[in-house]
């Protein structure tokens, strides 16, 4: 039942059309970062807030909401943007992602492969990929318009001089359609490939930076690399604990004070469907 | 005062926008698929279609340029009525409305700068027929190719040589409707 003090999915009217005509713009010029008037959300900036607005702005009565927060349904921010919504736009609510319409995301990307029909709204602290290496908002803009990315080769050709490899494991900077250089938000890197030629339509909100920006299904996203150093999506060496999984990105739990270590598929959902289907790994009660 | 103006908005504004915009989304996010939207009955000569998209994407930050046969005193006064959106010429506005003539020359329109490409004019085209046949479509959105009736090929063609500036369309037909973004390359 839908709280009736609020309108339907929380922000008025105008604050939607607002938002959606961004996220048209978005979607119309995939990776370029459209300004919005970002409102004030009943949570902290960093607790999704952008991606709170993209979501109300696009969720309808008959959807069935997934939220995620770094691949688990059962985390304090998953959990209560889920009820948030509940209360707010009456939507279903799911943890399984096959049966989601609608999947708001912090940090991960479902292991399975998202369908047609499906939109999944990523949660952005920083949009900016250039921000780290140049602070000046004026500038950054200016090195978009003018394609100008060579610091961010420098950026990942420094990581390579110090470390031997690019040590950058998460918000992997991405070409987007060979144009826009783009932050996928602090996903890991092995989720990368997972963004292009995706089914579902991406959407990314940056609430307290005030910026939406969009991928349509099927577009070409490329992660930055070099010849002799290309582009690996890595994950920890093992298999999931519970499951078994060896193609699922896994967490690293500790288990005691002795150095003691398990390695758990990160999607709860992934890992659970598996479980469920009997596979077992090593760490399985 | 003619009170038809007042009728025919949305009757539960909420969930009825909500859906419209997901129509929109999904047709600006994969041009060339074809969609249909309800819940206006606007005055002739605008569409379903384009009433929709008005009522969901118009308001009084929006300047609406009628291009044509579309500007009548009651598709003003009922925009006007419904949206609030101010009524301006093509070259400050954010939606332009009106069939494929009377909307040309498109370099009336804003196409946004290399700052603010998304400072661009969304043309919403009436259309007599709307199919998936004729051109080709390919560019982000679209698997391998897309087919859309459009109304020609050069200007598309030189929209989206402006690339990431240029112009979003939207064609509608009775309850149809279209997109076709700049990114999309028209064959």
């Amino acid at each position: 039942m839908t709280e009736q003090a609020y309108n339907f999915a929380y922000l008025d009217e105008q604050t939607k059309r607002m938002i959606r005509r961004a996220i048209l713009k978005g979607l119309a010029i995939p990776g370029y970062q459209v300004p919005f008037a970002s409102r004030e959300m009943p949570m902290p900036y960093g607790w999704g807030t952008g991606g709170v607005q993209v979501s109300a702005a696009v969720l309808c009565p008959e959807d069935r909401m997934k939220v995620i927060d770094q691949g688990a349904d059962d985390t304090t921010n998953a959990v209560s943007i889920r009820s948030f919504f509940e209360r707010t736009a009456g939507v279903e609510t799911t943890t399984s992602t096959a049966e989601a319409s609608v999947i708001q995301t912090r940090h991960r990307v479902p292991e399975m492969a998202l369908s047609e029909g499906q939109i999944l709204v990523y949660q952005v602290p920083i949009p900016e990929p250039l921000r780290f290496l140049e602070p000046r908002e004026s500038e950054t803009r200016k090195m978009h318009s003018l394609e100008e990315y060579g610091l961010m080769h420098v950026k990942l050709y420094e990581d390579i001089a110090r470390h031997g490899h690019i040590a950058t494991a998460y918000a992997y900077p991405v070409k987007v359609e060979g144009r826009y250089v783009m932050d996928p938000s602090p996903i890991p890197k092995f989720d990368n490939p997972k963004l292009s030629d995706c089914a579902a339509i991406q959407l990314f909100g940056a609430g307290r930076e005030q910026r939406i920006y969009a991928l349509p299904p099927y577009t070409s996203v490329v992660s930055l690399d070099f010849e002799d150093h290309p582009f690996e999506a890595s994950k920890p060496d093992h298999p999931c604990g519970l499951c078994g999984a060896e193609d699922s990105y896994l967490d690293e739990v500790i288990m005691d004070d002795a150095g003691g270590r398990m390695f758990v598929c990160s999607d709860t959902d992934f890992c659970e469907a598996r479980r469920l289907a009997g596979h077992k790994g090593k760490d399985a009660a | 005062m003619n009170t038809q103006v007042l009728d025919g908005g949305f009757a539960d504004p909420a969930p009825q926008a909500a859906r419209a915009f997901r129509a929109v989304m999904e047709a600006m996010a994969r041009p060339g698929t074809i969609h249909c939207l309800s819940g206006a009955t606007p005055p002739a000569p605008l569409s379903v279609a384009a009433a929709v998209a008005i009522l969901t994407l118009c308001d009084t930050d929006t300047p609406v340029y009628l291009a044509g046969d579309m500007d009548t005193p009651d598709v003003r006064a009922w925009i006007a009525f419904h949206t609030g959106a101010p009524f301006s010429g093509p070259a400050t506005c954010a939606f332009a409305l009106g069939r494929w003539d009377d909307l040309a020359p498109l370099s009336a329109y804003p196409i946004g700068s290399a700052d603010y490409p998304d400072r661009s004019a969304t043309l919403i085209v009436a259309v007599d027929a709307l199919e998936n046949s004729s051109q080709n479509l390919q560019g982000p959105g679209i698997q391998n190719t897309a087919r859309l009736s459009l109304p020609e090929i050069p200007a598309f063609q030189a929209n989206h040589a402006h690339f990431p500036c240029g112009l979003d369309f939207l064609f509608t037909c009775d309850d149809r409707i279209a997109g076709l973004p700049r990114s999309t390359e028209v064959s």
